[in-house]
């Protein structure tokens, strides 16, 4: 299997008065066609993981890599203009809260025709039938009046479903999803995650998924990195998640409260000095 | 005697025809020494009638009654001393600009102690933290260490009954285990009643006796936590909520 996406010796740092902070330290994996998690605790660099791979990172924080590779080019080479073309077109990212992510003073309708025309050389018509065909597929009733609607009048649920119509609007070959469904209910929570399952299956990408809740992961994704203070720590399939050797993953799976299992008191996670020290695994297929 | 009583609440917000009734006659009592969960998902009134009890959400009508004693709508003294609450996100929770010192003195000042040195100490040791973290500001801690300040903040006046809004949401599964066994412990050293709102069922089922189900503003059922574990809960709604969250 060709890999999509090759990520090679990662670093993401940030300058500060009190030296250098390593975000992310040198972290590698591929992405093939797959379904691939990467979950940590806040701070673990997860996010910046994604973010790095768009170049999203702003100075003073630097992108180092040996490369990063979409098809065979190496994104790092990329002018800013080139990387313009990337960014939405050939990998999009969803962000966390729809709130922030999407123009508090345009239309719906507006947003995802801009963001459509801007990738194809289409009229306003067509994109408007493209963009309430992509609604559909998002499974929003009655797109016509979302079309119509400003983003405060929608929950945020829709919100989450109209940023992934959005995103996938240019058919990307890799889509970013980071935490797309924590600030979601549990039972929303489950809808946009069978969505983005369906499309992501449907028209063969690649599909990173940042999350911090590992039973969401396992259940997801098919492939689980597993970061700790900027490095991976483990990789495992995500059907064998709960078999994980990794004193860390032990650590988080029995921290969390079980409603089939009641104990008195949660185990607390031990942090073990040497964990950061460890060499990063290689997340390579 | 209960240490609360809810019966009939009503809660809304504007008037006419903006009216959105957040809450709609929601009954439900709590037991000295209980622990009762809130769950439902967002909007759906759980956080508004925590809100409604400590006085946050000046529009209800009912009946709210804590240890016997009817609230009205002006809160007496005596009654923050015997209420409090924990609030969803510790980074929003806490003055920016005020140490952790001062938003416990200020507090300990405010319901008239007056040995507030050593209960600073107290109060920083209850919630783990030590002497060392006294005259730390909230940017210097971790979203863990942020929410016990806060939680020790709320234990400052010596309440019986804690209003837990959502307290672990906001934090990582490792620290939200820390946080859910400092409030068993505090819960046990302090002869504590907590009524506890979250989304998160597992978290309900592990820290509650009891727990209400709420949708639309309404509680729809009313059930032991052990009926949730064998899943037999009632209301299809119930069922529906426990499917999503397994």
């Amino acid at each position: 299997m060709s890999a999509l996406l090759d990520v090679e010796n990662l670093w993401v740092k940030f300058p500060s008065r009190h030296g250098v902070f390593d975000a992310v330290r040198g972290v590698s994996f591929t992405l093939g066609r797959e379904r691939l998690g990467i979950v940590g605790e806040s701070g673990s660099g997860k996010s910046m993981t994604g973010r790095a791979i768009l170049r999203l990172i702003r100075p003073p924080g630097i992108v180092e890599a040996d490369h990063i590779k979409l098809d065979g080019v190496n994104l790092l080479d990329k002018t800013e203009k080139e990387m313009r073309a990337v960014r939405g077109q050939r990998i999009s990212m969803v962000m966390q809260d729809p709130k922030y992510s999407l123009n508090p003073v345009m239309t719906i309708g507006d947003q995802i025709i801009e963001a459509y025309r801007l990738h194809n050389k289409v009229s306003k018509s067509a994109a408007y039938k493209k963009s309430l065909e992509m609604l559909e597929a998002v499974s929003i009733r009655d797109p016509e009046r979302v079309m119509r609607a400003y983003p405060h009048e929608m929950s945020g649920g829709m919100g989450q479903r109209i940023m992934i119509a959005m995103m996938l609007i240019p058919n990307p070959e890799i889509l970013i999803a980071d935490e797309p469904t924590s600030a979601l209910d549990v039972s929303v929570q489950r809808q946009v995650l069978d969505i983005m399952d369906r499309l992501v299956k449907e028209r063969g990408m690649g599909l990173i998924f940042i999350s911090h809740d590992l039973n969401l992961v396992a259940d997801f994704c098919d492939r689980v990195l597993i970061m700790y203070a900027g490095r991976i720590v483990e990789v495992c399939d995500a059907d064998k998640l709960h078999e994980a050797k990794h004193p860390y993953t032990q650590g988080l799976l029995n921290s969390l409260p079980r409603l089939d299992a009641p104990r008195d008191r949660l185990e607390v996670l031990q942090r073990d000095p040497a964990w950061s020290e460890a060499p990063s695994v290689s997340g390579r297929v | 005697m209960n240490m609360l009583d809810v019966n009939d609440l009503n809660v809304w917000f504007g008037s006419g025809r903006d009216r959105v009734d957040a809450v709609k006659h929601a009954t439900f009592s709590v037991a000295q020494g209980e622990s009762f969960g809130l769950v439902g998902e967002s909007g759906s009134g759980k956080s508004t009638i925590l809100r409604a009890i400590t006085g946050l959400a000046p529009d209800w009508s009912g009946a709210i009654t804590v240890e016997g004693k009817a609230i009205g709508h002006k809160r007496a003294k005596a009654f923050f001393k015997t209420v409090q609450m924990v609030f969803q996100d510790p980074y929003a929770s806490l003055h920016p600009r005020h140490s952790v010192d001062q938003v416990l003195g200020e507090t300990l000042q405010l319901h008239g102690f007056k040995d507030i040195d050593t209960r600073v100490v107290k109060l920083l040791e209850d919630v783990g933290l030590g002497t060392k973290f006294r005259f730390r500001y909230p940017h210097q801690l971790s979203g863990g260490q942020r929410q016990r300040v806060a939680i020790a903040r709320a234990l400052a006046p010596e309440p019986d009954l804690l209003l837990l809004d959502e307290p672990t949401s906001a934090l990582d599964v490792s620290v939200q285990a820390e946080i859910l066994n400092l409030l068993s412990d505090l819960r046990t050293e302090h002869n504590l009643t907590y009524v506890m709102v979250s989304h998160d069922l597992s978290v309900v089922g592990h820290m509650c006796d009891r727990l209400a189900v709420m949708k639309d503003g309404e509680i729809v059922e009313v059930l032991d936590v052990d009926v949730l574990r064998h899943m037999n809960a009632e209301h299809p709604y119930s069922r529906h909520l426990l499917e999503a969250s397994l």
